[in-house]
């Protein structure tokens, strides 16, 4: 149990953190909003992981650990729900408020979109020129029978 | 038992719904300044009560809802949180009054925003539990962002998201620190974790190191320290001027955070005493250089102020690093004029942009500025101010300061650094004064296009004149002269609250002292 439980926080949070290095807004809310995924997995297993115990006290039952779960983890990471819901509406608010506003949805805005763009267009351009040129090359020793 | 901790809590909490309810439209701006600046006199004065009592010695704690302090929240108002929440409200009071001004007009909602911005201010400064620390930092996180981004466009909204993911980012581990330690503790509650450090098995302290490294990762983000500051210049540059100028007092809302966590929680003289203050005066030390040179660079009067705010975070770091009861007590006094003068930078960059047209505050562009004797002696007070020079209240500060290091190998670079900095930063300013207030006509020999980017005077549209955002400005630098004068108890107030927190068993006595008084536990 231990073991899942680790992993999908594991999980959670390395693609939360690949998403929030994203340029994109979109991308960006979607890591932050994984990464709070794996954080309230992570206060719900701080009152340690038990099967079958109640949270909540029962006549006749000594009241302590040995009989119950502990419900202040359950409590916390409720409050952590909450305002990790009012920060995702937030985000996404001010995300599509900017990119209504600066014309692009990249996080530096549009002048580092138009960059790059540039950047991609100029790797564009240079695959179709090394492949042109491998293109030639194979023609021309198609021509003059080099090959063996 | 007395009420009196929760009300500065339930005040703007009760006045934010009530400025809600007041909606511009349909009443007008009247009723909803009526609500603001009662929920401000009624906040004021709760505070002055509170600092009366906290100089007492005695550290009142409130049980909210009656539980145990170790299950429940509980509210401490010692000498260093009533400090703090006095310092809020007066700068609350001198922004609030700014902005009456007319920006509250053009940013929806802005009295609602900014009563639960002082919400979450003062709860932020009066809770004793970690995790209600965190609800409390996002209160005034996303009242922050409201207020941030209300009546803006285009770059604002571009720094803004920034400054939202930023904080969500850091909320985040925060969460990831608060899981650990009450993994690790069994409680969250800040006295009583000092006294569950003291008994943690061994094989445990390294990951309660862990965990406490993190925490104090955070709250170094909210103070912006290096490498996490890259935030704060952007954000307050683009913010509405009486925005910034409350942001003043977020980074002394992290920086209050590390000092009470690092004495309180982890300084109980156990395994976890002086833990990371060596790397918080390296790394205030490399924040205070790198603000230094920032002044320097900054191209808009605005960007200047939010380095300047930079610079006096990081000498703040160095001070409280040190961590002797005369360091400590300088950082305070220190904390208190840098949050006003800081705030007065900001609230003049505002006066003067106004003033020069299309021009701005950017101090590469030549500009007639008319009317300029007012704006300017503003700016050389607040400048001497800053910069340290005697005989305003950064000189004291930073002498006190300065005079406590205790003798070792440190004492030559901090003095270096300090020293450095200042006039670093007297360079910065001396140079933003000159720029702004003297060169306001073009060279003789000037370029055409030079000349085309000039506005002379006469053709300048006046900026409408407001005394509101000038009676601001005054009070903000009227504080700073105020803490010259009444030097001695302050510093009296300063060294006993420093001395307070370096006995941490005062604190773990009285909340364990606090019994409910209707429920049994």
């Amino acid at each position: 149990m231990e073991l899942a439980m680790a992993s999908a926080i594991g999980i959670l949070t390395a693609a939360g953190v690949y998403l929030l290095l994203r340029a994109r807004s979109f991308d960006v809310i979607l890591g932050l909003t994984l990464l709070s995924y794996a954080t309230n997995l992570l206060i719900f297993a701080g009152g340690r992981l038990v099967a079958g115990k109640p949270p909540v006290l029962r006549d006749g039952v000594a009241a302590d650990l040995a009989n119950y779960t502990d419900p202040l983890p359950q409590a916390l990471v409720l409050t952590a729900i909450v305002i990790a819901f009012a920060m995702t509406a937030v985000s996404i608010v001010v995300a599509i408020r900017s990119r209504a506003d600066n014309d692009s949805d990249h996080v530096d805005g549009r002048r580092a979109e138009r960059e790059f763009l540039r950047a991609e267009r100029r790797r564009h351009e240079e695959a179709r020129e090394e492949a042109r040129a491998a293109a030639q090359a194979e023609a021309e020793a198609e021509r003059t029978g080099d090959r063996p | 038992m007395s009420h009196l901790p929760v009300l500065p809590i339930l005040i703007p909490l009760f006045a934010a719904a009530l400025a809600l309810f007041f909606e511009n439209r349909r009443f007008g701006m009247a009723p909803q300044r009526v609500v603001a600046w009662t929920s401000m006199a009624a906040m004021l004065g709760v505070s002055v009560a509170l600092a009366v009592e906290a100089s007492s010695g005695r550290i009142p704690v409130y049980l909210v809802g009656d539980w145990p302090a170790r299950l429940g929240i509980a509210l401490m108002v010692d000498r260093l949180a009533a400090l703090m929440l006095l310092v809020g409200q007066l700068l609350g009071a001198a922004t609030l009054l700014h902005a009456c001004a007319g920006w509250d007009r053009r940013a929806p909602h802005f009295h609602a925003l900014f009563q639960f911005q002082m919400m979450g201010l003062n709860g932020a400064f009066l809770t004793g539990d970690v995790f209600n620390l965190f609800v409390f930092f996002e209160v005034l996180l996303i009242a922050s962002y409201g207020l941030m981004l209300s009546g803006g466009r285009g770059e604002r909204i571009r720094a803004g998201m920034h400054y939202v993911v930023f904080n969500i980012a850091a909320s985040t581990l925060f969460l990831i620190a608060l899981g650990l330690l009450y993994g690790l503790l069994g409680t969250l509650n800040m006295a009583e974790m000092a006294v569950r450090v003291a008994q943690a098995p061994p094989q445990d302290l390294a990951l309660i190191q862990s965990a406490a490294g993190l925490l104090l990762v955070v709250f170094c983000a909210k103070a912006a320290l290096l490498p996490l500051y890259f935030w704060l210049p952007e954000t307050y540059t683009h913010a509405p001027a009486a925005v910034a100028g409350l942001f003043a007092v977020m980074t002394k809302v992290g920086l209050y955070a590390v000092l009470r966590v690092a004495t309180l929680s982890f300084g109980a003289a156990g395994a976890l005493d002086g833990f990371a203050w060596p790397a918080l005066l390296a790394l205030g030390g490399a924040s205070l250089l790198l603000a230094s040179l920032g002044v320097l660079a900054a191209q808009r009067l605005r960007s200047l102020a939010a380095y300047l705010v930079l610079g006096s975070a990081a000498t703040l770091f160095i001070a409280f690093a040190l961590a002797t009861t005369g360091t400590i007590a300088a950082g305070l006094y220190y904390l208190v004029h840098s949050t006003f003068a800081g705030a007065a930078l900001f609230l003049l960059a505002d006066l003067i942009r106004r003033r020069r047209g299309s021009a701005g505050d950017r101090k590469d562009l030549v500009a007639a500025l008319p009317r300029r004797l007012v704006p300017g002696v503003l700016f050389l007070v607040a400048a001497v101010s800053l910069a340290g020079l005697p005989p305003l209240s950064g000189f004291i500060g930073k002498l006190l300061l300065l005079e406590a290091v205790p003798a070792g190998s440190r004492t030559l670079w901090v003095w270096a650094l300090v020293l450095g900095s200042s006039f670093l930063m007297l360079v910065g300013l001396a140079r933003a004064g000159t720029r702004l207030f003297w060169r306001v006509e073009p060279w003789p020999d000037a370029s055409p296009e030079r000349l085309a980017e000039y506005t002379p005077v006469d053709a300048m549209k006046a900026a409408p004149s407001r005394p509101l955002e000038t009676a601001a400005t005054v009070l903000l630098l009227g504080y700073g002269i105020v803490m010259v004068v009444a030097a001695a108890p302050l510093l009296d107030y300063t060294r006993a609250a420093a001395a307070q927190l370096q006995s941490p068993g005062d604190y773990v006595q009285q909340v364990r002292a606090a019994t409910p008084h209707l429920r049994e536990p």
